[in-house]
């Protein structure tokens, strides 16, 4: 995944650990250990400017962990974030202005997202008041019209208030509010998962013209692989909190080589293979707190061997043109056809 | 139980809401059958009336809600008229509920077997032991690992995948003949989901039970339905094989609707829209209630509602093919 030019935004060795401990008395009186919840452990990726990087994983992955931490929302535990080479680690959010006008975020729901005691008009033109981007409130009002317009909505809509609309418009509020301060990147977590389907296509092909019209790069996170495979340039598969495979979104597609991305691929229920009895992937997502050791995919896996219960496979190059962590696919050990998963599944428990 | 007919039969069934500016139609005099042993999916945007359908025929509608019209008929008899008292024995034992959350289906409060013996006890015949017994083998048949260890713990050390799977349990242990899946998978992960359906999809199965499968993703219904109905605006517009709806749609909302989900291996670079959105309860439009956003509308359609005509293997509502069918 090497673009030419310098990418937009790279991370490197990103980490994001939370504190799970029992309080201090419990761990002093009944001696229970501080507890770190991995969610994002050693990330490398970078997302070329005007392309659609997309992370995909279930629940629990660490996808949205990763959104937080672009957009500052959350300080990581360690490695760095960069756009446009300047390195962001560490600064709070919104700082530097200059830096942060060029990012913004879309949130899953837009129920939740969009303050319902504040007008349409307002809730668009808040970002371009806190950056100091136009001079008065004419130039404001025409501002947010043009926005209104551009996501398909009336400029009239300005005067209302949010639960006056439904939810596939209150996303497009949503969006206009984002690409209000002319960002450059957009951060888009799950932004079309609480839509219904017939809205979700207008969405995506809203942030599809968009993209095209306005040269925007998208950190889009979802756990839908056909809506990843419709909107993605490069797409990295996540579990537990690392990435397993990642390359161009449509040789990861077409040649997937890690057993998790090919468990993935064959699980999805797909209209076009109507009554097909698929193999469901047994077993289910392991505790981040207590990962299992070497490969955390390896108790699901059917292509485990020993080195795969104690060694980490890190991201290497693999033959389809992608970059793969499996011990499996680097010695070239993985049969091809159909994956069948491991039969025995080990009872989760939650601590 | 009559070997011929169908096991439930659906007439004209509307659900209607009370409310101070008037009744509200949320499901408009919808009709259908169920083959014993059938899996029929029922699909729908938000708002189309596919719960209440599935609330409809349990029983389980709440006011203002209640029944406006039509018939209900489970095994020949009807059953939209039974007296609550009545309706509650045929429940659980006749006919078995599956909703989306599986934590809110459970009490957090018991063990699982202690709701699992209940529930047997309450419907079958059975000693505190044989109930016991019965439902290990319940638990084991839904592939909860280790049942004898399993069955006496609470909700909450239960993952999503294996609370749904409990809930399963629950629904099939009288062997009910009819189960409403009410988006049972629509909680859990995408490997998660293809696990409960291959588990619903076996069980029923083996128990003999049909089942109304009701669920906004029209990817569960392909894979799992052997027949779908596709609902708007509280109507059905299109019933027919899911192979004949899901692969060659005949009404223009359905053909919009497919269209708009995105599929692997394609390298369509625009989704097909439907614009706007559905309409909302109070103003549903007169006529065929899609008429506003359909792209093959002409006069007639905001005069008349269309009746589902018989179109190959199915039914649609729609004019276009109100000229004979076929």
């Amino acid at each position: 995944m090497t673009a030419t030019s310098e990418p937009l935004v790279s991370m490197q060795g990103l980490k994001k650990h939370f504190d799970v401990s029992p309080p201090w008395l419990n761990r002093m009186l009944e001696r229970k250990p501080r507890l770190h919840l991995r969610a994002v452990d050693g990330l490398d990726l970078e997302i070329p400017r005007g392309t659609t990087f997309s992370l995909v994983g279930e629940s629990g992955c660490g996808k949205s962990t990763v959104a937080r931490l672009v957009v500052g929302l959350y300080a990581p535990t360690a490695g760095s974030i960069r756009f446009e080479g300047t390195d962001l680690t560490d600064r709070p959010a919104g700082d530097p202005p200059a830096i942060r006008r060029r990012m913004q975020m879309i949130f899953q729901d837009p129920y939740a997202s969009l303050n319902p005691r504040w007008r349409v008009r307002d809730i668009i033109a808040e970002p371009l008041k806190c950056f100091g981007m136009l001079p008065d409130r004419a130039s404001e009002d025409r501002e947010v019209g043009r926005l209104l317009e551009l996501v398909g909505m009336n400029s009239q809509d300005g005067e209302k208030y949010p639960h006056e609309f439904s939810g596939g418009q209150r996303q497009r509020i949503s969006i206009a509010r984002a690409i209000s301060s002319k960002p450059d990147f957009l951060v888009c977590d799950e932004p079309t998962s609480a839509l219904d389907v017939s809205v979700q296509a207008q969405i995506l092909n809203l942030m599809k013209e968009l993209q095209r019209e306005l040269g925007l790069t998208y950190l889009f996170i979802s756990h839908d692989l056909a809506v990843v495979h419709f909107m993605s340039d490069f797409i990295g598969v996540m579990y537990l909190g690392r990435i397993v495979e990642t390359g161009p979104a449509r040789q990861v597609f077409a040649n997937p080589q890690h057993p998790y991305t090919r468990l993935l691929l064959d699980t999805i229920p797909d209209i076009t293979m109507a009554r097909r009895d698929r193999e469901p992937v047994a077993g289910e997502v392991p505790n981040p707190i207590d990962p299992p050791p070497g490969c955390a995919f390896h108790p699901r896996c059917p292509f485990s061997d020993a080195r795969c219960r104690s060694e980490l496979p890190e991201l290497r190059n693999a033959p389809s043109g992608a970059r793969t962590a499996c011990h499996a696919v680097a010695e070239g050990r993985l049969a091809d056809g159909p994956v069948r998963a491991v039969p025995s599944t080990p009872a989760q428990m939650p601590t | 139980m009559k070997q011929s007919g169908p096991l439930l039969e659906v007439r004209d069934l509307s659900v209607v809401f009370d409310t101070r500016r008037g009744p509200l139609t949320a499901v408009d005099r919808i009709s259908f059958d169920l083959s014993p042993g059938e899996i029929l999916g029922v699909v729908g945007e938000s708002g189309a009336g596919k719960s209440l359908t599935g609330t409809a025929i349990t029983g389980l509608l709440e006011r203002p809600g209640r029944i406006g019209g039509g018939e209900i008929r489970f095994e020949g008899n009807r059953i939209d008229n039974l007296p609550p008292e009545q309706m509650r024995r045929l429940r659980g034992r006749r006919i078995g509920a599956i909703f989306q959350d599986p934590l809110t289906s459970l009490n957090p409060l018991f063990t699982v077997g202690r709701q699992l013996v209940e529930t047997i006890q309450t419907h079958l015949d059975l000693g505190r032991e044989q109930a016991r017994q019965r439902a290990l083998e319940l638990l084991a048949e839904v592939g909860i690992p280790a049942p004898e260890k399993r069955i006496d713990h609470y909700p909450h050390q239960f993952s999503g995948g294996m609370r749904q799977r409990v809930v399963i349990a629950l629904a099939l242990c009288a062997n009910p003949k009819l189960v409403i899946a009410d988006e049972p998978t629509t909680a859990l992960d995408v490997s998660i989901q293809a696990q409960i359906l291959a588990v619903l999809k076996k069980l029923c199965r083996e128990h003999g039970a049909a089942v109304i499968l009701v669920t906004h993703d029209m990817g569960v219904i392909a894979e799992t339905a052997d027949r779908v109905a596709v609902m708007y605006s509280g109507r059905i517009a299109e019933i027919g094989p899911a192979a004949q709806v899901v692969k060659a749609p005949r009404h223009p909302y359905t053909e919009g609707l497919m269209g708009s989900i995105p599929v692997i291996g394609t390298g369509a670079d625009r989704l097909t829209q439907i614009e706007g959105s559905m309409p909302r309860l109070t103003d549903i439009p007169a006529g065929c209630a899609f008429h506003p956003r359909c792209p093959c509308a002409r006069a007639d359609c905001a005069a008349v509602r269309p009746e589902p005509r018989p179109v190959g293997d199915g039914k649609v509502a729609c004019v276009l093919y109100d000229g004979g069918g076929i």
